[in-house]
This record gives C-alpha cells, sequence and structure tokens, in this order.
C-alpha cells in the first residue's frame, strides 16, 4: 500500500523548513537508509533518509518550497508493484503524525498569537514612520553583532562552534566569512577556560563577545563571570572592568531534559556588576545587544531558542539601539498589569488576548532588561491597574517576580486591591516527557487563572 | 629545596654587575621589610581580613621582573604584594590599601587580595585560587590581537597548579600560541597541604610537555637564576612561539596568611631554608665577596628602605577611611 512521506522534525525546536532538493525522482527504487531530500532547518541543511522500501511515487512538494510544516506529506512512497495513482495510505500516517503536533503547541501556537501585537507597541524606540523589515530574532541577533564588529574593531566573538560551523544554533552564519578567524573564534569545549581567557582579553582593552552554546554550561564558568568580570571594576576602584557580552540560549528549548533547561535570570540578575537583558521580541534583540556590546560592563544577554526562528519587524535604520532600563509595554490596559521578559512574553501575550474576551483589560509590560529594571514603569502601571500578575519560566523560590513583589509591596502597597501572583516554572528539575514537561513550564491558563484571581472574576 | 634540572643557575653570575646586583638587593629588601611592617599593622588591628605575606619568595618575582620592558603585562593571585612592589607601584598605595584607606589602590575597596594599576600594567590581585590563571592568558591575547610583542606574567601556586582552569588555559595557549609565561610558584605547601600530598607530580612544569608548551623549573632563592630564566622565556615568547612555563621553586617563611599556625611542617624547616638559601643573603654575600658594596654601604641601603616602608605605614594610617557614598560608586562603568 502506497504511504506518504512526511516532513520531517531534524532538531528539537522545529516548526517547518525548507525542502532544498530532491535527491530521488518518481519512479526510483527506494531502499531504507538512502538520503532521499536535503532539507534546510532554522539551523542548518540535514539529509532526509528514507525508513521504508519500495519504489517513489509522486512527489508533492517541489524542491525549493519554503515554509513547509512538519508532518506535511512531501511525496507519496509506493509499494513494489503499485502504480503511481494508487490512493495513499493517509489514515494511519496521520495517526502516527498525532502525538507529534500534540507535543508542539507549546513552541508552535504563539507565533500567530505575538505577532499582531507588535503594532500595538506603545513606546516604539525608533521614529514615527520609520521603514521596517520582517527579520528572525536569529538574524537580528546576527545583525546586531555584525554591525558591531563593523564599528569597532576591538569586539570579536568567540565561543563553542562559532566559526567554522556557523554557530551551534547558527547564529553566527555567515560571521566567520566577513571577519577572518582572528574575530571569529572557535574554542575548545571548555567554558570555565574561554570564558576567563575573554575577561583577561577585555581587561587587556578588547570587547568580547562569548557565546555559551546554553547558558546552561555557563555554569562551569560563573566564577570568572561573577569574581572576575562583575566584581574587578569595583575591586580596583574603578580602575578597569570588563566590558563584554556573555550571550547565548537561556531556559528551556522542547524536550532536551533538566540539564538543559534551566532558566538563569534570577541567579544574574542577583550581581551588583553585571547587566542583564532578556529579550522578546526581534527589534529588541538586535537594538539590545548593540547596546550590550557597546555597554562599558560586563552584559549578561539571555537568549531562547524557541525564539530564534520567530520573526518580528525590525527597525530598518543604519544604527538602531534600544537603551537599557527602559520596559516596554505591549499593549495598554485598566483591570490588571502582567509583567514579564523573554518568552514569558508569549504567555502574557496570549493570556491578555484570551482575557479580552471576557472582558478583562490588561496592561502588558515587557521588562526587557532585569537589571538595570525599569521599577518605574512596572509601578506606574500597577499604580493604574491596581492588580499585578508576574510570568516567567524559571524556578518559583527567589524569581524575579518574587522580587518585583516585594518592591510592588514596598513602593505601591496602598494600591494593590489583590495580593501580586508569579507565574512561573515548576519546583522541578525540567522532566523529558513531552506532557510533564508543557506542565513544568508556566502556561497560559495559569496566567489566565492567575489574573481572574486578582481580578475577582 | 631540589632545584635539579635548573638550567640557568650560575651561568649569568659571572655577567652581573655591581649596579644590578645592587637593585636586586634593593628591590627584595623593600620586599622583605614592606612585608614584616605589614605583619606589624596586621597585629596592631589596622589589617583585617586575609594577608598573605610574600617573606622568603622575594627572588621570584624580582628576578622575573628583571627581564620584562615597558608594556608587559602582570597577574597573580592574593599573594601579591610583592608583585605590586616589584613592578614599580608605590608602596604608600599599597600599604594603604591593606589598612582600607582612601589613599590605597582601590580607594580601599579592594584590600590585600584585590589591587591593580593600570599604569604598571598590574591586573591584580585575585582571591580564587587560579582563576588568575585563564585571565592571564586572556591578557595575552588581547596583546597577540593587536599584533604587538608584550608578554603576560601569568603567576600561580603549587596548590593552583591542581586546578582544571589551569590546563584548560594551558591548551588554549597552546593552540593559539598565546604570549604568556606561567609562572609556578612552587613554595612547596598548599595552604597546609604539602606538595607531596597533593601534587601528582613532583616537577609540575612538566605537565606542560602534555600541551606541547616548553618549560623548566628554576632555583627561585637564586634571584640570577630567575632573571635568566626569565629573560630565556621573555625571548620565547616575544618571537611569537606561545607560552612558556617556568616552575620556580620557592619557599615561603610565613605562614599562609596571617592566621596559619603552620603546624604542616617543622621550626627547623623553616629555619634551616631561612640560614641556609635565604635569597636576599644570598646577594648580600655576593655583593660583599666581589668587592661590589660594603657593609657599610649596605647598611645605609638597609636604612633607606627602612624609611621607605615607615613612610608608607604612617601615610597608611594617616589615610582616611573612604568616604560613605564610595559604597555606591565604581559598581558599574
Amino acid at each position: 500500500m502506497a504511504t506518504e512521506i512526511l516532513m520531517p522534525a531534524l532538531s528539537p525546536t522545529m516548526e517547518e523548513g525548507t525542502l532544498a532538493k530532491w535527491l530521488v525522482k518518481e519512479g526510483d527504487t527506494i531502499e531504507s537508509g538512502m538520503i532521499m531530500a536535503e532539507i534546510e532547518t532554522d539551523k542548518a541543511t540535514m539529509e532526509f533518509e528514507a525508513v521504508d522500501e519500495g519504489t517513489m511515487g509522486p512527489i508533492l512538494v517541489a524542491e525549493g518550497t519554503e515554509g513547509v510544516k512538519v508532518n506535511t506529506a512531501i511525496a507519496i512512497l509506493l509499494e513494489e508493484g503499485e502504480d503511481a495513482n494508487a490512493v495513499p495510505a493517509t489514515a494511519p500516517a496521520a495517526e502516527a503524525a498525532a502525538p507529534v503536533e500534540a507535543e508542539a503547541p507549546v513552541a508552535a501556537a504563539p507565533a500567530a498569537a505575538a505577532a499582531p501585537v507588535i503594532s500595538v507597541n506603545l513606546e516604539p524606540d525608533y521614529p514615527e514612520g520609520t521603514a521596517m523589515k520582517t527579520q528572525t530574532v536569529r538574524e537580528a541577533l546576527r545583525d546586531g553583532m555584525s554591525e558591531e564588529m563593523r564599528r569597532d574593531e576591538n569586539v570579536f566573538l568567540m565561543g563553542e562552534e562559532v566559526a567554522e560551523y556557523q554557530g551551534a544554533y547558527k547564529i553566527s552564519q555567515g560571521m566567520l566569512d566577513e571577519f577572518g578567524d582572528k574575530r571569529v573564534i572557535d574554542t575548545p569545549i571548555t567554558e570555565h577556560g574561554f570564558a576567563g581567557i575573554a575577561v583577561g582579553a577585555s581587561f587587556g582593552g578588547l570587547r568580547p563577545i562569548v557565546e555559551f552554546m546554553t547558558f546552561n554550561f555557563a555554569m562551569q564558568a560563573i566564577d570568572q563571570i561573577i569574581n572576575s568580570a562583575a566584581k574587578t571594576l569595583y575591586m580596583s576602584g574603578g580602575q578597569m572592568g570588563a566590558p563584554m557580552v556573555f550571550r547565548g540560549p537561556n531556559g528551556a528549548a522542547a524536550r532536551v531534559g533538566a540539564q538543559h533547561s534551566q532558566d538563569y535570570a534570577a541567579w544574574y540578575a542577583q550581581i551588583p556588576g553585571l547587566k542583564v537583558v532578556m529579550p522578546y521580541s526581534a527589534s529588541d534583540y538586535k537594538g539590545l545587544m548593540k547596546t550590550a556590546i557597546r555597554d562599558p560592563n560586563p552584559v549578561i544577554f539571555l537568549e531562547n531558542e524557541i525564539l530564534y526562528g520567530r520573526s518580528g519587524e525590525v527597525p530598518d535604520l543604519e544604527d538602531y539601539t534600544v537603551p537599557f532600563g527602559k520596559a516596554r509595554i505591549w499593549r495598554e490596559g485598566s483591570d490588571v498589569t502582567i509583567v514579564s521578559f523573554g518568552i514569558g512574553m508569549q504567555y502574557a501575550l496570549e493570556a491578555a488576548d484570551k482575557l479580552a474576551e471576557d472582558g478583562i483589560s490588561a496592561e502588558v509590560v515587557d521588562l526587557r532588561t532585569l537589571r538595570p529594571l525599569d521599577y518605574d514603569t512596572v509601578l506606574a502601571s500597577v499604580m493604574k491597574t491596581n492588580r499585578c500578575v508576574t510570568v516567567e519560566e524559571g524556578f518559583p523560590v527567589a524569581s524575579i517576580g518574587n522580587h518585583l513583589s516585594a518592591v510592588i509591596m514596598e513602593r505601591a502597597f496602598d494600591y494593590l486591591d489583590a495580593p501580586v501572583i508569579n507565574c512561573t516554572g515548576k519546583d522541578v528539575p525540567m522532566p523529558y516527557a513531552a506532557n510533564l514537561e508543557k506542565h513544568a513550564l508556566v502556561t497560559t491558563d495559569e496566567v489566565v487563572a492567575a489574573v481572574k484571581q486578582v481580578t475577582y472574576r | 629545596m631540589a632545584a635539579r634540572k635548573s638550567t640557568a643557575k650560575k651561568a649569568a653570575k659571572p655577567n652581573v654587575s655591581a649596579e644590578e646586583l645592587l637593585t636586586y638587593y634593593r628591590e627584595m629588601l623593600l620586599i622583605r621589610r614592606f612585608e614584616e611592617k605589614a605583619g606589624q599593622l596586621y597585629g596592631m588591628g589596622l589589617i583585617g581580613g586575609f594577608c598573605h605575606l610574600y617573606i622568603g619568595q622575594e627572588a621570584v618575582v624580582v628576578g622575573l621582573e628583571a627581564a620584562t620592558k615597558e608594556g608587559d603585562k602582570r597577574i597573580t593571585s592574593y599573594r601579591d604584594h610583592g608583585h605590586m612592589l616589584a613592578c614599580g607601584m608605590d608602596p604608600k598605595g599599597v600599604m594603604a590599601e591593606l589598612t582600607g584607606r582612601e589613599g590605597g589602590y582601590s580607594k580601599g575597596k579592594g584590600g590585600s587580595m584585590h589591587m591593580f594599576s593600570k599604569e604598571k600594567h598590574f591586573y591584580g590581585g585575585h582571591g580564587i585560587v587560579a582563576a588568575q590563571v585563564p585571565l592571564g592568558a586572556g591578557l595575552a591575547f588581547s596583546d597577540k590581537y593587536k599584533g604587538n610583542d608584550n608578554v603576560t606574567f601569568t603567576y600561580f601556586g603549587d596548590g593552583a597548579a591542581n586546578q582544571g582552569q589551569v590546563y584548560e588555559s594551558f591548551n588554549m595557549a597552546a593552540i593559539w600560541k598565546l604570549p604568556v609565561i606561567f609562572v609556578i610558584e612552587n613554595n612547596q605547601y598548599a595552604m597546609g597541604t604539602s606538595q607531596a600530598r597533593s601534587t601528582s607530580t613532583p616537577d609540575i612544569y612538566t605537565r606542560g610537555e602534555a600541551f606541547g608548551i616548553p618549560g623548566e623549573t628554576v632555583d627561585g632563592m637564586d634571584v640570577l637564576a630567575v632573571k635568566a630564566a626569565s629573560e630565556k622565556a621573555v625571548a620565547h615568547c616575544r618571537a611569537g612561539k606561545g607560552p612558556y612555563i617556568l616552575e620556580v621553586k620557592t619557599y615561603r617563611y610565613r605562614g599562609h596568611s596571617m592566621s596559619d599556625p603552620a603546624k604542616y611542617r617543622t621550626r627547623e624547616e623553616v629555619q634551616k631554608m631561612r640560614e641556609e638559601r635565604d635569597a636576599i643573603e644570598g646577594v648580600r654575600q655576593m655583593l660583599l665577596t666581589g668587592n661590589h658594596a660594603s657593609e657599610e654601604d649596605l647598611k645605609a641601603i638597609d636604612k633607606e628602605i627602612k624609611a621607605v616602608v615607615n613612610e608608607a605605614a604612617e601615610f597608611s594610617k594617616e589615610s582616611p577611611e573612604p568616604a560613605l557614598d564610595e559604597l555606591w560608586t565604581d559598581i558599574y562603568a
């Protein structure tokens, strides 16, 4: 019986890809293990191997097609003797695909929700009428770094697989070609060592950008980040410090287990001497990265793997920067303030949409930087709405939300009509099972429920 | 004191001038008298916290500094007073930092373990054992990146030599050919644990062989031997050949820090080292037997050094404590 060949998921966070090239044609004999096609994910071009034997039937998705969703039928595989017009057995294929789809919505759904909200940015960091271009977060980050490297020859990028491999998550794609191996430097797998070397290089007058393949690995290097980078300016009485950026994906990706899924926002935000950035939108990724590179202090730049492939509108300006310490109000509201940052924003914005359907008007504040933190914007909003819910993926104890709750209590106690609720990740190591992982992270439903609780609905 | 394989030890002696010997004598004596004074001020409660004295190890940093040029960098651990004096930092500013005063190099905010001087290219003063090793490799990285011929002296102890980041640094320094001299100041005790109990190899410099980094051991109680070894290492680095390791076998006469009763070694062991191997006494004898200086000349130098140290001590007592608003400065640039 004929079967459908489905677009495969080739990375933990892949939602769609480009069918770059077919390496087989209709009528070819297919053996298992044969390379059938080249598929471009957001990170790399991968070879797609056949699993079953048979004869190649009609190709349903032509090569060069972009944005092919995972689990779309891309071709038909015929059994021996079958003719090309045989009806494919869609039913079993769809059934097999179902659980995969069920695992995906955490990542898949919000893209649509986030997109329309972009236009509701109330405090743009660029002049009205600025031309915009659509870019992925990945491209915005690369452009931000590349622009700064063109501007200042003391800026360089180092990390594991940043150069020849083009970045483990393809952030530094093309940078080796442009800047050469003096400025785009592959390191051995030795986080503690190369973080220390980068801090030393910054003492010596350079402006390093250190890519950690993920911030989970930066725990190997955290002594150099905190004891050497963050404290030297103070310990030297202002004589020398560490003007540099530590960057990389932070927090949960998808199904990568406990050791690769931690959100370090609250950890780094606690350290005087560091600046901590955790952007959500593509334009902020670019504008904040440029600001981070120019900042004369050590900056922790917390990215998110799931966001890398998301597109957004980025101002098409020669030199677009976003200041630190300025929150962004994504939508105005009057009943409750939802404060979040980084990927937490997708839950905040989704919840705000759902709440609007119930007639609850939520104001959504994106902190963007956690140190410095824009307390004034948060407090002004809470004084207006009299209610607050915080949203983040990190652990609940000593979270950013805990800290904000305390500040709001100290400085706006009389304005509160309800206790502040913190929506966070659960107090457990990240489980692998799809259903457990989804539950371990903060969910939109939890945000909606928290808002209903503080608004007594 | 077993400085086997010391390649440079005697060779340099015939060529040494009286002037040079007197310079080393003066520099080593300054460190010793300064440290003795620091110990005294600690006892009086004027210096607090941790205070790690360099007494006994003076020939190491003085010998190494003898081969430096302007632009070369140095970085070390928390036993750092000697390094600061040897690279020309002002004893007044160092002592005032020890007493936590406004006139200290870090305005009183760093303390004994955390002092820096951009002017003298001294990059600290680091309290986490071995953390200065990748930092030093990074300083060398910055010079290579800029394309000059400066060399970074990265000092660490025999105890630090067992930290993993040392070997991460060796590896990257070797693959990137960084102009860094890794100076292992082997004073034989990692705090209270002897090298024999803590370190798998008797000669730590041999660990560089695994990374293709050349190295040697040097008698750290002989300032001329250290200087000769330093010249050789510097030439290697300046020629763009990458890192070099010098394991300088030395001995500290005092405890690990002021609060260390040093029960892990005998009084006799320390006494023997002081009597038979003391680096300052060695140079003193060379000066006298070579007729380069008279007892009177040396007494005059002693007096001069004492005056410098007393002046530093006075300054460190008179300099005011930092203003309270200093608490909130220098957190961000």
